[in-house]
């Protein structure tokens, strides 16, 4: 799969707290916007690669945008655990034949809906939906009062506090990082500076994890067309190769009680060491990363996870300003991130990734040649490395 | 009050929450292994055996992680904000999730021993929290 694919159109909406169009009408527009950078039509595209919390679902999205060749379609689990895996399957679809140009989307609009609101609303978040009976696997922590992300990663912010010495002050240079690229990124939500003292007097939602902890929760949508690296020589963007994936997880990983019950670090050591064997190159040739930040400690695990640091030394490596732009050593989430961009569950991070390699980053490394993108990991997880 | 959301027991599941309604608290032990598992599952996750046996927990247990629940939460347990929840390690082993009573949220310390109790909140369902001491 080395460098058989490319992304060769990156399009998005507006990023908005509320957007005046449907989750639908998002997914239109950040495809047309993707396609048009592509220079590509409808006509061409012959796949498509989605994940599984999208309302937008692949049948339902082959008729939303009228797509008349669909060969290859694929659908993914575990949300933010699962957006480095669409690209991935896109990337493998076309390495193996069964489509030639393909499409992945993240289309979202749930700012209009209230963080606990009435049940079964389109675009309303995973909780709002539980039912007043649970058979599901919720029924081992909502019933006691663990019934948000927020309060799931606060109980694996703490114990990574416990094992490894992690403080307030690590989070709050995750979070001030992202704030400060996204003080020069137009598209980002929130671009006002940040201090780390404004960080630790925002207020609590679930300790240790403060409001400035917390992602945003937006509506907008990010679209990606892929296709094969002979295609993309011809077409008018500079073509972000696809160098490398893969995916990690293990039999205890995704629900509360199982998470310390198993052998984590060695699954995910395990998905790492398939990465980087698959694109020959190591951590130390990374220009920049775009690490999943759902919640400030994430950034932290993703660190650890897929290598850059030793297991427990993200709180350490951040320290100093490592992953800020223009001087540390490893540039993450020059966009803002979900922290302070925008949260289109990671593909703002795809989106953000090729502009890197087309040198189009309002926070440009210079010459970058390889970029890093991961996925949750909190969850069964998954990244990318992409090569100009 | 508006009732939390409760559990729907399962033919996976229905022996824990049988358990917890005798106040009882129940999890699998593998025939095969000897492996305890917790949340109930048809096969052993080590082994992959399928014959398991359940045993009741001697409800002693350490605080392995916890959290302190600020707004937002469900309106159900807007009330007790903030609150601490937790996930504990039994003595057999399994973690679970749960409220940790009988301790201001700041004292909770890693390890704190914590024995189960149980909340009869409907005449099906009983729901085991955690209290210090």
């Amino acid at each position: 799969m080395k460098r058989r694919a490319a992304i060769v159109g990156i399009g998005q909406t507006p990023f908005a707290k509320q957007l005046p169009w449907s989750e639908t009408e998002v997914a239109c527009r950040a495809v047309a916007a993707a396609l048009d950078d592509a220079g590509l039509g409808r006509d061409d595209v012959d796949g498509l690669s989605l994940y599984d919390i999208e309302s937008t679902g692949v049948a339902e999205a082959v008729a939303l945008l009228g797509l008349e060749r669909v060969r290859f379609f694929a659908t993914h689990s575990h949300g933010g655990g699962a957006y480095c895996a669409v690209v991935q399957s896109a990337a493998a679809a076309i390495a193996a034949g069964h489509a030639t140009t393909v499409l992945c989307f993240r289309a979202r609009n749930r700012g209009r809906r209230s963080s606990f609101g009435p049940g079964h609303v389109q675009g309303g978040r995973p909780w709002e939906k539980i039912e007043p009976r649970i058979a599901s696997h919720y029924q081992w922590q909502v019933p006691f009062g663990v019934v948000s992300p927020a309060q799931e990663m606060a109980l694996i912010a703490r114990r990574h506090m416990l094992d490894h010495g992690t403080t307030e002050d690590h989070l709050g240079e995750v979070a001030c990082a992202a704030r400060n690229h996204a003080t020069r990124n137009p598209a980002a939500l929130m671009r006002a500076p940040m201090t780390l003292a404004e960080h630790h007097a925002s207020r609590w939602v679930a300790e240790p994890l403060r409001l400035l902890d917390c992602c945003l929760e937006t509506d907008g949508g990010c679209a990606l067309v892929l296709t094969t690296a002979e295609r993309a020589r011809d077409l008018r963007r500079r073509p972000v190769h696809v160098l490398a994936s893969a995916q990690a997880t293990g039999p205890a990983h995704h629900h509360p009680p199982d998470w310390f019950a198993g052998d984590r670090r060695s699954w995910v050591a395990g998905g790492a060491a398939r990465l980087w064997g698959r694109a020959g190159v190591d951590p130390g040739d990374v220009d920049a990363a775009m690490l999943y930040d759902h919640f400030t400690p994430m950034v932290l695990l993703a660190l650890e996870d897929w290598g850059f640091c030793p297991p427990g030394a993200g709180g350490p490596f951040v320290e100093g300003g490592a992953i800020r732009w223009p001087d540390g050593r490893l540039p993450v989430n020059t966009h803002g991130g979900q922290l302070s961009e925008a949260f289109i569950h990671g593909f703002n991070n795809l989106t953000e990734a090729v502009r890197q390699l087309r040198g189009d980053s309002t926070c440009q490394v210079p010459d970058a040649e390889v970029v890093f993108v991961a996925a949750a990991a909190s969850d069964p997880s998954g990244a990318l490395l992409l090569a100009r | 009050m508006t009732l939390p959301p409760l559990p729907l027991p399962g033919p996976d599941t229905a022996e824990f929450w049988a358990g917890c309604r005798r106040h009882e608290l129940r999890i699998q032990r593998c025939d095969g292994c000897g492996t305890p598992r917790f949340p109930p599952r048809p096969a052993c996750p080590r082994c992959a055996g399928l014959a398991a046996t359940w045993v009741t927990c001697s409800g002693r247990a350490g605080v392995y992680t916890w959290t302190v629940v600020h707004e937002p939460t469900l309106p159900a347990f807007r009330h007790l904000v903030p609150y601490a929840v937790g996930l504990v390690q039994l003595e057999e082993g399994v973690f679970m999730v749960g409220q940790i009573r009988g301790v201001a949220p700041d004292a909770i310390r890693v390890g704190l021993r914590v024995r189960v109790e149980f909340d009869d909140v409907t005449s099906e369902i009983a729901l085991p929290h955690w209290r210090a001491g």
